[in-house]
């Protein structure tokens, strides 16, 4: 049971693997997205992503600036107009 | 007829210009993989966005109240025409492919009756617009300060357009670039960047349950800016891929026609050469038997 997570900048496509959760820094306040998630669709604010592969491990944070996230069938892409590595 | 050391020192300088030429060509094809990668790394993104403006913009687009950016002005008198040109030369006929399509398009719209003005980015566009309408042009962002223009070049030029919009300086504006189609070709292309032309709907019946934060209006609002930055971006792309790709052609010809150039020297330098050694030995002949 994995989730499927893209994460995308102008520049490139920085992330697409499998994952357990990504917890999401939204406008309105953070939200995890686990696999089977609704269509759902949000602005997000300057933060954290927390990736976490597996439910047990550590979460990998990625910080990001300006974008918005969109969950669909195909899992969570998130649109970011900047990522700092 | 020249002498011989003219010609060899003419044939000399053609050599050297054939090397430079061949340089410049290979260094065009290296950074045409480098730009064209970068081009196809943009698509993702791109393509992303336009399917989630298509979903909204068909959502939000009919009601009253729909953002500035997507619903225009209300009139559509005045238009800005961005002008995407390169920053160096050396590139055979691509910017004078776009100044002439950027023209062609201020005529036709001048002949509507409507105002027209040029946003410049790059260097090479500017004097022959200039040139022909020098009371119009309006701005102009330079991107010769930058190695490769990336997205923080377009989100400034993006800015400023939108502060532009918001200060109601035009009512429309059209992105005029050239469309990479190959190494050897590059079509120029108008588009129309503001307001944003509603994508076509896409019959996504999955969409129909999308839940939106903070809401459809306010997401919008925030995408149309980025959308248009999006475009911009992939503007500036399509003009360092297009740059390379005419530059790499132009050098090519000009080393093959350096190498013509010499060939033809090097036998009229052989004939000459024949010739003055023919004359001396009929001269000495001619000497001996005299005598």
């Amino acid at each position: 049971m994995a989730l499927h997570f893209e994460l995308v900048t102008p520049a490139k496509l920085v992330r697409s693997e499998e994952v357990h959760m990504v917890v999401v820094p939204g406008t309105e306040g953070e939200f995890g997205v686990l696999e089977g998630h609704a269509p759902f669709m949000s602005t997000i604010a300057d933060g954290m992503i927390q990736v976490f592969k597996t439910a047990s491990s550590q979460p990998e944070n990625i910080q990001v600036r300006g974008g918005f996230a969109e969950v669909g069938d195909k899992g969570l892409t998130v649109l970011a107009e900047h990522v700092e590595d | 007829m020249a002498s011989l050391k003219e010609l060899k020192g003419r044939i000399n300088s053609v050599k050297s210009t054939q090397k430079i030429t061949k340089a410049k060509q290979m260094v065009a094809a290296a950074k045409l993989r480098k730009a064209q990668a970068a081009a196809e790394a943009a698509r993702p993104y791109a393509e992303r966005l336009t399917n989630v403006m298509g979903s909204l913009a068909s959502k939000v687009g009919g009601k009253d109240g729909a953002p500035k950016l997507l619903a225009g002005t209300g009139s559509t008198k005045r238009h800005l025409l961005v002008v995407v040109n390169t920053d160096k030369g050396l590139c055979g006929g691509l910017n004078a492919t776009i100044v002439r399509a950027a023209a062609a398009k201020a005529r036709a719209l001048m002949e509507e009756g409507k105002s027209v003005e040029f946003y410049l980015v790059g260097k090479k566009g500017r004097a022959p617009l200039k040139r022909q309408f020098s009371d119009q042009i309006g701005t102009h962002f330079d991107t010769s300060t930058v190695r490769t223009p990336g997205f923080e070049e377009a989100e400034a030029i993006a800015n400023e357009l939108l502060s532009m919009y918001e200060a109601g300086k035009y009512d429309v504006a059209h992105l005029i670039y050239p469309h990479f189609k190959s190494a050897l070709v590059q079509i120029p292309t108008v588009q129309q960047l503001v307001p944003v032309p509603a994508p076509e709907a896409q019959a996504t019946a999955a969409d129909g349950v999308v839940e939106y934060e903070p809401g459809e209006e306010a997401i919008l609002e925030e995408l149309l800016p980025r959308y248009i930055r999006t475009q911009l971006f992939g503007g500036l792309l399509e003009v360092a891929a297009s740059e390379q790709g005419a530059s790499m052609n132009a050098m090519d010809s000009a080393t093959r026609n350096a190498g013509d150039l010499i060939s033809k020297l090097t036998i009229q330098y052989n004939r000459s050469r024949q010739a003055a050694i023919t004359t001396e030995l009929i001269e000495i002949i001619a000497g001996a038997e005299a005598l």
